[in-house]
């Protein structure tokens, strides 16, 4: 988040796009909600009527993957109507004025036709956030699970940019982080192109200051990215080893990952439990869980904070750090004789030009944002207040594209993918949980009343879900927060793996995969065995 | 409880606000109660409807003090400190008073003392009985409420038959949650906290973030996972860490008895949080001591082809033979790390460390990309 989670009671307008945040990031919700208490006013650009709609000025149903359309006509209704921040503009950006031109072209009317959004929504939605004081942007992985994934997000900062609301209380363009320590994982460096701290890897000085401290030249190439590996796995990559990631379940296109894994000659997984992804590995190391690692995490807001054990591990599980370095050790290499986290944390805060002012007794009490250059810095809790990184910030001539998949007579649905409030991810952890299957104990289809109709299903009913990918049984629920034309399941239960269908392309930058537009089709069925219908495999689900 | 107001400062014209507590004279700043002003001074004003997160209400009166010029004692909660204002917070006839409140109050209540295991606040009500020795029994009270014991939910614990109505968990969940899923029914002692239309919490606007067991100074309300453990030996024993689910990253106190986690208590000063958790961090805790967590290092038998337990030595080795195998057959760029968005820095460093320092490619990612 360019901005720290105490600015989200502050800000005017609120824009949340692509954020299911009161299932995914609750506690944050709390925050914005106490805004909208306070009198700001909330947009809410989301296929699904999710909880943040119901409780927004405007929602603005746009159709899975058209976002770039919605964000451009937006930005032609600020400038239309002078609502751009000319002073921020002229000071702190580049290309302003062939941004002005770029979107005089994308009337609202013009997106309407693509995102499927009423073309004064738009325009109002427009008006609000760039009539705001304060503007806040929040997205999640709703903008940039798509081929356009970076252009989502870049369309964003156009219109931060557009209005100066960067850099000041309550404003920013912040990205909510989905896994507790999922922004820390590329702080540290696991990055194919970056080294810790965000250091490129293609930078020579870096590659000096690494061969230094690691007593190793490393290549001056970019890695591949996780993506591209599963790709070749069997043709050019052989060996992985995977640190606490139930890639098989998470992953899309199922059937493609599980040949993949099963096709290298070496499969190495750190795991807490035997997920499925460790039930096809050859080496199988048992880690310590949360409560039993000391550790450091960095949330969403780039706060950097200590974890600490509380319990012993069982049996014989050790810390992943402490797996990884011993294995090091066993392939002959030096330098990787660790004796604890702190030692392994102050390494990296001495090599990360982010963290170069903390180390693990400073970051006790977890008052620290990063950047923090030096020692003695107070941290960063809001980026960009006096300058961009790179000098201005820049402004991308953008065009909407439309999905690598998009609706035909055979696939006329869109399939959107999510999580829900009470389970997490796969369910390793929450499905482990006492109580937490009182909440929620089974996944269903969410499809609009009238589709239910149209398809000839039945609420409660099963449906079979098909796409060339894959195809599997699962429960339908009738709801209007699906819109009509477009269905919604999570991929916490392994029983209705919706991952065997997503996979319809990947962004050409980032690589991340279209998790959140997939063309299906539907139709009914009798229900599965265990529930008195025909014997027969739950279509789609190999046998691990 | 959490702390938010600094020490006071000049005001924007440069006049330092003053007024006088228990004979000496302190400083404030604007828009601060009389409490929070006497707070900061260390005077232990008692509070039963008082959670310094949520808007003074102003209901219990235990938190009355003398006002010079005022003719009866003053809500400190809810009063404004003024210049000027002389106040004093601890008189033989304020104490007479909060005495009797709080005789009162415990003869509302079927328990006046309940588990700590209950939740956070638990304990107010029974401690500033202990404080005013308010245990006789003098008063015959109407107990306030009724118990739901037909609600089933595995989390929340509503003991209405212990509620003092002092409203902490409605206005918990409407300020500072948003959600507005508990209410009031009726007034005065038939006062009733309930859900909209009387029903079950799981059918109501309830998200079981846990925050009204939290706030419940009485322990009507109570944390039924912790209330479990409440019979597991030894002294319960609390470490600060982080929530381990998603990315706002809510401190928490971690309770623990002897080598297991019996409870997970939100941290009011955590930064991120300031006390608030979702259900995830509140409840789902006990993946980790769960029978099915891996204990030992497991590999692939030549033979049978199944994953069978082995040493830590072996497993190392084992696994060493076969990258070893794959660097010579294939080269080292055919080798593949995946960190993950789950663990602590240390192991994504460390992830990235063996294949840069290794294996020196760049072949490393972590999880966020899908
Ligand atoms: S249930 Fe507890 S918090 Fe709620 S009104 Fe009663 S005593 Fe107060
Ligand atoms: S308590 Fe809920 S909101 Fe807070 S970090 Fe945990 S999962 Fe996220
Ligand atoms: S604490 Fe002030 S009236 Fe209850």
């Amino acid at each position: 988040m360019s901005n720290p989670l105490a600015d989200m009671d502050k800000p005017d307008v609120i824009f949340c796009i692509g954020t299911n945040m009161t299932e995914c990031h609750p506690v944050a919700a709390t925050r914005l909600k106490r805004a909208l208490a306070r009198g700001a006013k909330m947009i809410v650009a989301d296929p699904r009527r999710i909880g943040l709609a119901e409780i927004a000025d405007v929602h603005l149903p746009l159709r899975v993957g058209s976002d770039v359309s919605l964000l451009l006509a937006m930005a032609h209704v600020i400038a239309r109507e002078g609502l751009v921040d000319e002073g921020f503009m002229a000071q702190r950006t580049a290309h302003g004025e062939d941004f002005l031109k770029h979107v005089e072209r994308y009337t609202p009317e013009w997106a309407a036709e693509i995102c499927e959004c009423d073309a004064q929504d738009i325009e109002k939605a427009a008006l609000l956030y760039g009539g705001a004081d304060r503007g806040a942007i929040y997205y999640t992985v709703g903008i940039t699970e798509h081929i356009c994934g970076v252009d989502n997000v870049q369309s964003l900062c156009n219109l931060a940019l557009l209005t100066g609301n960067l850099g000041r209380e309550g404003t920013g363009v912040n990205p909510m982080r989905g896994q507790n320590n999922i922004q820390g994982a590329g702080d540290a460096g696991a990055l194919p192109n970056n080294y810790p701290g965000f250091q490129t890897v293609t930078d020579l000085a870096h590659q000096e200051k690494f061969h230094k401290a690691y007593g190793r030249k490393v290549d001056l190439e970019v890695g591949m990215t996780k993506v591209t590996a599963l790709d070749l796995c069997g043709d050019g990559i052989h060996a992985m080893m995977i640190n606490g990631e139930n890639t098989l379940v998470t992953d899309p296109d199922r059937h493609h990952c599980e040949h993949a894994l099963k096709s290298l000659d070496c499969l190495i997984v750190i795991d807490i439990f035997m997920t499925e992804t460790a039930r096809v590995a050859d080496v199988v190391f048992p880690a310590t869980a949360w409560a039993e690692t000391d550790g450091v995490c960095t949330n969403t807001e780039r706060r950097v904070q200590r974890l600490r054990a509380a319990v012993p591990p069982p049996g014989e599980a050790k810390p992943d750090w402490w797996i990884v370095s011993r294995l090091a050790q066993r392939m002959g290499w030096k330098g990787f004789e660790f004796e604890s986290a702190k030692e392994v944390f102050n390494e990296l805060c001495s090599l990360s030009s982010t963290y170069a002012g903390l180390d693990w007794d400073r970051i006790d009490r977890g008052e620290y944002q990063w950047p923090v250059p030096e020692e003695g810095h107070p941290g960063t809790p809001r980026l960009h207040e006096e300058r961009f990184e790179n000098g201005r910030g820049i402004f991308k001539m953008l065009e909407y594209r439309d999905p690598e998949e998009t609706l035909s007579e055979d696939y006329p649905i869109w399939l959107t993918t999510g999580r829900r409030l009470p389970q997490y991810h796969t369910r390793t952890q929450t499905g482990r949980a006492a109580g937490i299957d009182y909440l929620l104990s089974e996944e269903t289809l969410e499809v609009h009343p009238d589709d239910i109709a149209r398809l000839g299903l039945e609420d409660g009913g099963w449906a079979e879900m098909s796409n060339p990918r894959g195809c599997l049984h699962v429960k339908v629920r009738a709801t209007t927060k699906s819109p009509k034309g477009t269905v919604f399941a999570s991929f916490a239960f392994e029983d209705v793996p919706v991952n065997v269908l997503t996979g319809g392309g990947y962004d050409p930058v980032t690589q991340t995969a279209a998790l959140k537009a997939c063309p299906v089709a539907l139709k009914p069925v009798g229900p599965p065995p265990a529930l008195g219908g025909a014997p027969g495999p739950q279509p789609g689900l190999g046998r691990l | 409880m959490m702390k938010r107001n600094g020490s006071p400062s000049a005001n924007g014209k440069g006049v330092r606000l003053t007024m006088t507590l228990d004979g000496e004279k302190v400083a404030f700043n604007r828009g601060e109660t009389i409490y929070e002003v006497a707070e900061r001074h260390r005077k232990d004003i008692p509070t039963l409807c008082y959670d310094p997160r949520l808007e003074p209400f102003g209901g219990c009166r235990l938190c009355v003090v003398e006002l010079e010029g005022a003719r009866n004692p003053v809500a400190s909660c809810t009063m404004e400190a003024q210049p000027g204002m002389r106040v004093r917070t601890r008189t033989a006839a304020l104490e007479t008073q909060r005495r009797i409140l709080m005789e009162m109050v415990a003869s509302e209540n079927r328990d006046t003392d309940v588990d700590p295991m209950h939740g956070y606040a638990s304990q107010e009500m029974a401690e500033l009985l202990d404080r005013y020795d308010a245990r006789t029994g003098r008063f015959e009270g109407a107990q306030s409420g009724a118990s739901r014991d037909d609600d089933d939910n595995p989390f929340i614990k509503r003991d209405y038959d212990n509620c003092i109505s002092c409203y902490r968990c409605v206005r918990v969940c409407a300020e500072q949650e948003g959600d507005y899923a508990i209410s009031i029914m009726n007034r005065g002692f038939h006062t009733q906290i309930t859900t909209e239309f009387g029903g079950l919490l799981k059918d109501s606007a309830c998200t079981f973030c846990g925050q009204c067991i939290q706030t419940c100074p009485t322990g009507a309300l109570g944390d039924l996972k912790a209330l479990a453990n409440k019979d597991v030996p030894g002294e319960t024993k609390k470490t600060r860490t982080i929530c381990p689910y998603c990315g706002v990253g809510c401190a928490v106190d971690v309770m623990t008895r002897e080598e297991k986690i019996v409870g997970v208590l939100p941290a009011m000063d955590g930064p991120a949080n300031e006390g608030s958790l979702c259900v995830k961090g509140q409840f789902a805790f006990d993946f980790v001591g769960h029978p099915e967590r891996l204990s030992t290092p497991f590999i692939r038998d030549e033979k049978s082809g199944q994953l069978r337990p082995a040493s830590w030595d072996e497993a190392l080795d084992f696994a060493a033979g076969k990258l070893k195998k794959v660097v010579k057959d294939h080269g080292r760029r055919a080798v593949y790390g995946i960190a993950s968005g789950r663990a602590p820095h240390e192991a994504a460093y460390m992830m990235q460390r063996f294949i840069r320092g290794g294996l020196g490619t760049n072949h490393i990612d972590n999880c966020s990309r899908a």
